[in-house]
């Protein structure tokens, strides 16, 4: 298969915000765990901000992430004309 | 698409409609006298001839529908479909339990098993999606050239699978057994029966449309006792909303429970008793026979002076119960001293994050936190039944889409279950504790019976304390709906979501288990020439061979059951995920890197996890092989060695090797790009 400079692009930018969100990921995931007794000073709705965020933030900001990244890789691939075809059934498959 | 999803959301919703009539009705019966364990057996086996009966409209007998669902499934059923796959009965039955036991360090569950589905839809389900095979080891071998990497990839999806549907199989003997009072044994095979029906005829197609069915019996089953309980408390039916307040009302009760004079001697009586056992096995075996000797003098004694015949019986099981060789009795005696210890320990409040000595953090409970969040997520990733389903849906943008569906479905009932633990707690404490050990409520002696509850007047004021009362995790959501006071047709409800958690989840991982073994092993390896209708029958049957092991082996009730689940995400981790990611982040990973990687991944977590776990394997004879945990990581997150050793060997293994060929370069280029033709 022959790579067009059109696809080192799309791949490029896949990465791009793909290591963007897995950042995000990151920090609300394990930056947010490991500081969350320094966290317990703020409160939110009446939890401890720390409780709150292993209880409802990071799993509400986990589902966002998908959201976002589900819309741009679709655009993208709208974009970059890459509009696959969606086929009703596969049985010829081998 | 559209034209085929409006129909189903018709059925859809005429079935979920006809659901709640079904409850409405039961509860209508029960106001007029219609006995509890009909209500059990009515939703039972309502609930499985339901599932049957979408098994047996979906029934297929073409492999692409057979294996992957014709690749039709439109993203939002999918999600439901991979929800109800994903939330198993230790998400259910479990989870609000724990959550209570442990406060905050019980969240690592919550966002363990709900952050890894930002690896599945960043890392890996479009790009297997846009390879669009049949199962993952597929995968490992289209990318990883042939048969080794094929194999070592089945080896780990059955392994990690088979051990994760046992745990299914014997949830579903619980319920069964509990709310229709049905023998566990029985309880097991009338589960089966009820798995099989759903899987056996249609495949992944009639799996999928019955577990949307069962989603949907699941999720309302596990919001309703709590939404009611909610209303109750707050006067706001929307408890994921409301428990913050309800929380700051637990910590206000708890100052006041931990520091009451009463309770701390309850505590205080317990931590004898645990040094007591302490002494006992110092000073093994002659311990032994004194305590022999001691309760046989207090029979006698109790005998000669009148006293309850009660009393004899129960110091008569207790020598009966006593070991009979100084090995047993440490072991009994280790127990029971662990028992008394953790109720003679001090309590944490609920919000407490990594509780330590004094107000400093403990280090040792934070790495365990997050290294258990890192094996979940990881685990979550790599678990070959919820990838599967991203081959089900019909574009690679669906599958997109799907992963999100998915996880917001099953956010659901994540953010749900803290609720109940807070609620139950406010509950317990508020009007439990402290009260009379002569007027407790019914459910208390009811789950007692069972052995869930337990109750012990240690220091013999008639009055409940904390320390005195001992909960099993699963006790909090099967009797949430009789601590709020409910009619039993919640609790019927309740039954029959776990029983769908369960029965879906176990639907999922035996086709997984069946499909890794006839299409990867038997299909590809052994007959590549087998018919289509042979490749059928070979796959049935399996499913029905795996079924029966399965059950079998969850009669046996093995102990070491929960430990076993929490590894099945280590294994999947760290067999599967380093090979997988690399396989389309990084062209330069080779076949044999990629194998070597498997395998030391696989076996450096199995190496941890049982000279961690155990001491001695006696049906092997082998002794003496614990060791200390590096840096105190517990064996449950044995992952996090698996997985860096998986990714460290993949990437020096295939550093010092040939790059790949360009067929293997082309593959990877053909799986990033959605337009891209694979000829």
């Amino acid at each position: 298969m022959k790579l067009t400079q059109k696809h080192q692009d799309y791949w490029r930018r896949n990465l791009r915000i793909t290591a963007l969100l897995l950042a995000i990921w990151f920090v609300v995931t394990f930056v947010v765990s490991y500081f969350a007794r320094d966290l317990a000073r703020f409160t939110l709705l009446g939890f401890p901000l720390g409780f709150y965020m292993g209880a409802q933030g990071s799993p509400l900001i986990y589902v966002i992430i998908i959201w976002c990244y589900a819309r741009y890789m679709n655009d993208l691939d709208r974009e970059y004309g890459v509009n696959e075809v969606e086929h009703e059934a596969d049985d010829q498959r081998p | 698409m559209a034209a085929f999803s409006a129909p189903l959301r018709r059925y859809y919703a005429f079935y979920t409609t006809g659901f709640f009539i079904v409850i409405v009705v039961l509860a209508i019966l029960e106001r007029y006298g219609m006995p509890p364990r009909w209500i059990g057996y009515s939703f039972l086996f309502l609930t499985i001839f339901l599932y049957a009966t979408i098994g047996v409209l979906a029934r297929t007998a073409s492999i692409s529908e057979y294996y992957v669902a014709g690749r039709r499934i439109p993203a939002v059923f999918n999600g439901m479909a991979t929800g109800a796959d994903w939330m198993s009965s230790a998400s259910f039955m479990g989870l609000a339990g724990t959550l209570y036991l442990s406060g905050y360090q019980g969240l690592a569950y919550v966002m363990g098993w709900t952050g890894g589905y930002v690896l599945v839809a960043l890392l890996l389900a479009p790009y297997l999606r846009r390879f669009g095979q049949y199962t993952i080891p597929d995968f490992l071998a289209a990318r990883y050239g042939g048969k080794p990497a094929r194999l070592v990839g089945v080896f780990a999806t059955v392994l990690a699978s088979f051990v994760y549907v046992v745990a299914q199989i014997y949830g579903v003997g619980l319920i069964t057994s509990r709310f229709v009072g049905l023998q566990f044994e029985i309880g097991v095979f009338v589960g089966l029966a009820g798995i099989l029906v759903c899987s056996f005829l249609g495949g992944m197609r009639a799996v999928t449309w019955t577990q949307v069915a069962q989603y949907m019996i699941l999720i309302v089953a596990y919001l309703v006792p709590v939404t009611i309980l909610s209303y109750q408390v707050t006067g706001i039916p929307l408890p994921q909303l409301t428990y913050g307040q309800v929380l700051q009302q637990v910590q206000a009760l708890e100052e006041k429970i931990f520091d009451d004079p009463a309770e701390i001697d309850s505590r205080h009586l317990f931590r004898q008793r645990a040094d007591e056992y302490y002494e006992r096995i110092l000073t093994l075996p002659d311990s032994l026979e004194e305590e022999r000797e001691r309760l046989s003098a207090r029979i006698n004694e109790l005998k000669s002076s009148n006293a309850q015949m009660r009393d004899v019986v129960a110091i008569e099981r207790q020598r009966r119960e006593l070991p009979h060789t100084s090995d047993a009795a440490r072991d009994y005696w280790e127990h029971l001293m662990r028992q008394a210890a953790q109720r003679g320990a001090e309590p944490e409040h609920h919000v407490t994050v990594y509780p330590g000595d004094g107000d400093g953090v403990n280090e040792t409970a934070r790495l365990n936190f997050l290294t258990l969040v890192f094996c979940l997520m990881v685990g979550t990733a790599a678990l070959p039944h919820v990838l599967m389903r991203y081959y089900t849906t019909p574009s690679v943008r669906e599958a997109r889409t799907s992963v999100f569906w998915s996880l917001l479905f099953i956010l659901v009932l994540y953010l749900t279950a803290p609720a109940y633990a807070v609620f139950a707690k406010y509950e317990i404490y508020s009007t439990l504790i402290g009260s009379s050990m002569a007027q407790l409520p019914v459910w208390v002696s009811a789950w007692g019976k069972i052995g869930l509850v337990s109750i012990e007047d240690v220091n013999g004021d008639g009055i409940l304390q904390l320390a005195e009362l001992s909960l099993n995790p699963d006790v909090i959501l099967l009797a949430t709906p009789e601590i709020a006071g409910l009619p039993y047709v919640i609790s019927g409800l309740v039954a029959a979501g776990a029983l769908a958690a369960a029965l879906s989840t176990a639907d999922g991982l035996l086709l997984t288990i069946a499909s890794a073994l006839s299409h990867d092993v038997y299909y590809k390896v052994f007959r590549p020439n087998a018919t289509t209708q042979w490749r059928l029958v070979v796959s049935k049957s399996l499913l029905l061979v795996v079924a029966v092991l399965a059950a079998t082996v969850a009669s046996q009730k093995p102990a070491t059951i929960l430990f076993m689940v929490a590894w099945a995400f280590s294994l999947a981790g760290s067999a599967l995920f380093p090979a997988l990611i690399l396989g389309v982040f990084w062209k330069r990973a080779t076949p044999a890197g990629a194998v070597s990687g498997m395998t030391i991944g696989l076996l450096v977590t199995i190496y941890y996890m049982v000279r961690v776990q155990f001491d001695a394997i006696p049906w092997l004879g082998i002794d003496g092989i614990g060791m200390e945990p590096w840096l105190g990581i517990q064996s449950t997150s044995a992952g996090v060695w698996g997985v860096a050793a998986g990714f460290l060997t993949i990437i020096v293994v295939s550093l010092c090797g040939k790059p790949p060929d360009k067929e293997t370069q082309d593959f990877v280029e053909s799986v990033r790009y959605p337009e891209a033709d694979r000829s």
